[in-house]
């Protein structure tokens, strides 16, 4: 019924999978409990017999006491639990783990991988590829308002507070696309604010990376893409956006050097196809309503080269 | 038997008290009224409309959440509406509300005339109903509050929130919290100092307790998020930086400050509902609650520790493991005291006589929901599996089933327990019947399934999702469930404007209770009591109902009540109360005029602060009532 790449019921990594462990055991005891309670509440009203005088009053206090016991027992132990839990999933680390920076912005999410080489790092948004079994370190930082970073399958979620640097480590134990969200409330479009995680053999992430390190896709003279890009570095796109290797780097929306690898546009609000791409570009503001790409006025002989330019970033 | 003058003496009796307690009638009465009966019932009916205007708006988002990109409310208007439905219900319904219902009974039950302090009783209403009319004038005219009742800084802030709506929102909270407060206060010292003669802190009725607890509760929580939204304001209309990252302030401090309030605000409005409980499951399960030493003692722990779980709102803030682990063992113990309560309850049920009514249903059905709304507390306790729920459908439903199943269950069955109270009918057992189980159906079917969407991914305050999520279904069984739970509310509705205007006149003590306020007349006098009562037991109408004891040597031509004890309520002095006036409600709005006029220019805090001087100073001008 439910699609499963965005549940914390479908745990595809060591932490979620701790997570999903508590989650069980929690449900076992509540489960009992709430077979329990509204039973006795059920005994206690259907018993026809009124009882009083001090023997009945002593029995009395003797169950609520041991009633109390129990439930003090029972609520230690899952304390310990949820203690034991906590501890096993925060000294998660792994030495050669990925890092990357992960900012929040009103409504989209910045991706840096950060290596110790600086022509190693790149910058793309909205999606994070992960190699199988590798841990990535993942710094939280917010350019505007609190955001906060959940990809229920992996792990639970922190926020992203301006200001402040939250870390928190991923793996995954599988390959798989899941899904993240932002989760704390951060405006107009905080429904559209999500971001895909995209778990891959080694060597697919591997080549993955090579490629979104590259400068963007240089097109042939005289080709529609030379002229799309004509038409882009024309518009006031590169104002906002960078695409790496042409005069575009602008610094305040999403990195478009390899836009045409990402799964999604506009943090998950369309899929990343032409006409969507189209539909985005001439009139973001009704998918959109309050994202802070303004509308654009592009000439109507240069949107299928444009369009043509975009597609060509691979 | 009584000599042959008594009669007419009584009734002459009753004559001088109803000249010396009674206001003028028409519109001068209304706005001069500081009965405690009146206001509470004005509090209670303006708690209800807020009610339905919350329940509007919940229907609203529901309709717009019931498919995938539904385009029924455009996202701006769904902040706005989410904002207002949460602070209207938090701050416009629920403590009032409870409130209304303490300023009603807390003083009939004590055995007293009027509360301790009538004008602040009245003051109290009016500044109720200024911050709720100004936050809704904000609503229609596009100003409503759009950044969650929360209203997490820096979004609240100047520079992600421009335009006056958070102004609004952060300023109906001070009108709320003085009110709070001052009714607070009001009861604190009703119950301390106003009791009837031998009603010793251990003969208290158990609804008295609550009502004790929950008033301290509100005078050490609401200053805190006074103080936080007149910092926000200072921030947004004077330019100050208390929460401004990009000065180096902490966006974290808002948080503390707002949940050192708003934790404690979840059990200052469910710890009365405690005190409902245990005043109807006593009443028909024909004996008294079973452990009253506990459950006191329970009602005090729940409410210390009430103010040590704060940070367990922000469990994905990146807080230190070792204040994690101090939250969770703090979040998980409340658990205990609640559950003392519960299992005294169930021992009262089982050791009882029960006799079935509308009322009772409501608590028992409390039994089911707070239960289960308990246990989701217990998990979200859980750092982990909070990372995980946080901030998605589950917390939805968690904490609808605590409020809802905790606090407004109770509180409905408590309106059909006291209605006859307030006005001299019974509703209707039959209608009550249908009522309960529409509501009870609905409830669950609209919160239960938030449960799974939230393990499903979906996080709260979403305006739209995709379909591929797969929300759907769920969501539109939740908006189904949502319409029967309004039907459920109709049905209340209805049941109490057909009571109304039924004939059938309910008696005194309709359901055979034990507590005092059944001693007096339904409705009541406005001087309550003919002879104020004095007791030698917990349940004075069950063990001296036939010839309750009464104090003698009050004024009868002026309203005069009496001063006991605080701990075992011996009678210490006889005291005057002042009449009907005008001075609440012009301080009210000379107060109201520095709130409403501040946020637009700062300088009506002057302004206003001088209409309050001259408005005080007529208030506490001597006047001869004082002996
Ligand atoms: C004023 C700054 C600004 C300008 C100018 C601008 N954009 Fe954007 N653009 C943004 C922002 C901000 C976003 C992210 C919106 C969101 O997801 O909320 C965005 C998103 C996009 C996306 C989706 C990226 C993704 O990975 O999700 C594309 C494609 C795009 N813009 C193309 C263009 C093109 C083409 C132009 C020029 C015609 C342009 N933009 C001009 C600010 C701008
Ligand atoms: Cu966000």
């Amino acid at each position: 019924m439910t699609a499963d790449f965005q549940s914390a019921l479908h745990p595809a990594g060591p932490q979620s999978d701790q997570i999903a462990l508590v989650w069980w055991i929690l449900l076992a005891v509540s489960t009992a409990v709430m077979v329990g309670v509204p039973g006795m509440l059920a005994a206690a009203i259907r018993r026809r017999r009124v009882s009083n005088g001090q023997s009945s009053e002593r029995r009395l206090a003797r169950a609520v006491g041991l009633a109390v016991g129990i439930t003090s027992v029972v609520l230690a132990g899952l304390f310990a639990a949820s203690l034991a839990v906590g501890k096993r999933i925060n000294s998660y680390r792994d030495p050669n783990g990925l890092k990357i920076a992960v900012t929040g912005n009103q409504w989209w999410w910045e991706v840096r991988y950060r290596t110790t080489s600086p022509n190693e790092g790149f910058t793309t948004a909205n999606e994070i590829h992960l190699p199988v079994g590798r841990g990535a370190h993942i710094e939280l930082r917010s350019n505007d308002v609190i955001h906060s970073f959940w990809v229920p399958n992996l792990h639970g979620k922190m926020d992203a507070i301006p200001g402040r640097v939250n870390t928190v480590w991923l793996k995954a134990d599988r390959p798989g696309e899941f899904r993240g969200q932002c989760a704390e409330f951060c405006g107009l479009q905080h429904a559209h604010m999500a971001l895909w995680v995209v778990v891959e053999p080694p060597d697919a992430f591997e080549h993955w990376r090579r490629g979104q390190i590259e400068p963007s896709h240089e097109p042939a003279p005289g080709s529609d893409e030379e002229r799309g890009r004509e038409a882009f570095l024309s518009l006031p796109c590169g104002l906002c956006h960078a695409v790496r290797g042409t005069a575009a780097f602008g610094q305040v929306a999403p990195d478009l050097t390899h836009l045409a690898t990402r799964r999604a546009v506009a943090a998950g609000a369309l899929p990343n196809t032409r006409g969507h791409l189209g539909g985005w570009i001439v009139d973001s503001q009704r998918i959109k309503p309050g994202n802070r790409m303004p509308p654009m006025a592009v000439p109507a002989a240069s949107l299928p080269v444009l369009l043509t330019y975009l597609e060509s970033l691979k | 038997m009584s000599p042959p003058g008594a009669a007419l003496d009584s009734q002459a009796d009753a004559a001088a008290l109803r000249a010396a307690w009674s206001n003028r009638r028409g519109f001068y009465g209304w706005i001069t009224e500081v009965d405690h009966k009146s206001i509470g019932k004005r509090y209670i009916v303006t708690a209800f409309v807020f009610l339905l205007l919350a329940g509007i708006e919940a229907l609203l988002m529901r309709l717009q959440l019931s498919r995938p990109e539904n385009g029924f409310l455009d996202p701006d208007l769904y902040n706005q509406v989410f904002t207002m439905h949460g602070t209207t219900m938090m701050f416009l319904f629920a403590t009032p509300v409870m409130e209304g219902f303490g300023l009603y009974f807390v003083p009939l039950m004590v055995g007293t005339r009027n509360v301790a302090f009538p004008r602040l009783a009245a003051f109290s209403y009016w500044m109720y109903l200024f911050g709720g009319i100004f936050l809704y004038a904000g609503f229609v005219t596009n100003t409503g509050a759009d950044a969650g009742w929360f209203a997490y800084v820096p979004l609240s802030g100047p520079e992600f929130s421009p335009g006056k709506r958070v102004d609004f929102w952060a300023q109906m909270i001070t009108f709320t919290e003085i009110s709070a407060l001052s009714t607070a206060v009001d009861l604190i010292v009703t119950i301390l100092r106003m009791r009837a003669p031998g009603m010793s802190l251990s003969r208290m009725p158990l609804y008295v307790w609550a009502m004790l607890v929950q008033s301290f509760m509100i005078v050490f929580a609401m200053p805190a998020v006074m103080l936080a939204s007149s910092m926000l304001l200072a921030d947004r209309t004077v330019g100050t930086h208390f929460f401004n990252p990009g000065e180096t302030a902490d966006p974290l401090l808002w948080q503390h400050l707002f949940w050192f309030f708003g934790h404690p605000e979840v059990y200052i409005i469910f710890i009365p509902a405690l005190g409902m409980i245990s005043s109807i499951i006593e009443t028909f399960a024909r004996r008294p609650v079973f452990g009253y030493p506990a459950m006191t003692l329970s009602l005090i722990a729940t409410a210390f520790m009430g103010f040590g779980l704060w940070a367990h709102h922000m469990f994905t803030t990146g807080l230190p493991p070792a204040t994690e682990a101090f939250f969770t063992a703090a979040s998980i113990m409340i658990a205990i005291p609640s559950g003392v309560q519960v299992f005294c309850w169930l021992a009262t049920l089982w050791s009882g006589d029960i006799c079935w009514s509308t009322a009772l249903r409501f608590v028992l059905a409390f039994f089911a929901l707070f239960v289960a709304g308990g246990l989701t507390g217990v998990m979200i306790a859980s750092v982990p599996f909070d990372t995980q729920a946080h901030d998605t459908f589950f917390i939805v439903a968690h904490f609808h089933y605590v409020l809802i199943g905790g606090a407004v269950f109770p509180l409905l069955g408590a309106v059909y327990y006291w209605f006859p109270k307030f006005t001299g009918r019974l509703l209707s057992e039959r209608l009550g019947r249908l009522n309960f189980w529409v509501t009870f159906v609905g409830f669950n079917l609209t919160f239960f399934p938030m449960h799974y969407l939230g393990l499903k991914g979906m996080p709260r305050r979403v305006y739209t999702y995709t379909p591929e999520m797969g929300w759907g279904a769920l969501n539109l069984l939740a908006t189904c469930g949502a319409a029967i739970l309004a039907m459920g509310g109709l049905l209340f509705l209805g049941n109490v404007f057909w009571s109304m205007t039924s004939r059938r006149t309910a008696g005194n003590n309709p359901w055979a209770a034990a507590t005092l306020e059944w001693a007096a007349d339904s409705p009541p006098e406005p001087y309550s009591f003919q002879e104020l009562p004095a007791v030698s037991s917990r349940e004075p109408m069950w063990s001296e109902a036939h010839d309750l004891a009464h104090v003698t040597g009050l004024a009868e031509d002026r309203r005069q009540t009496l001063v006991t004890s605080t701990v075992s309520a011996r009678p210490q002095h006889r005291y005057s109360l002042p009449g009907p006036t005008l001075w609440p409600l012009l301080a009210a709005l000379a107060v109201s005029s520095a709130f409403v006029g501040s946020v637009f220019r700062p300088i009506w805090v002057i302004y206003g602060a001088i209409l309050t001087f001259f408005a005080l100073l007529g208030w506490f001008w001597p006047k001869d009532y004082w002996e």
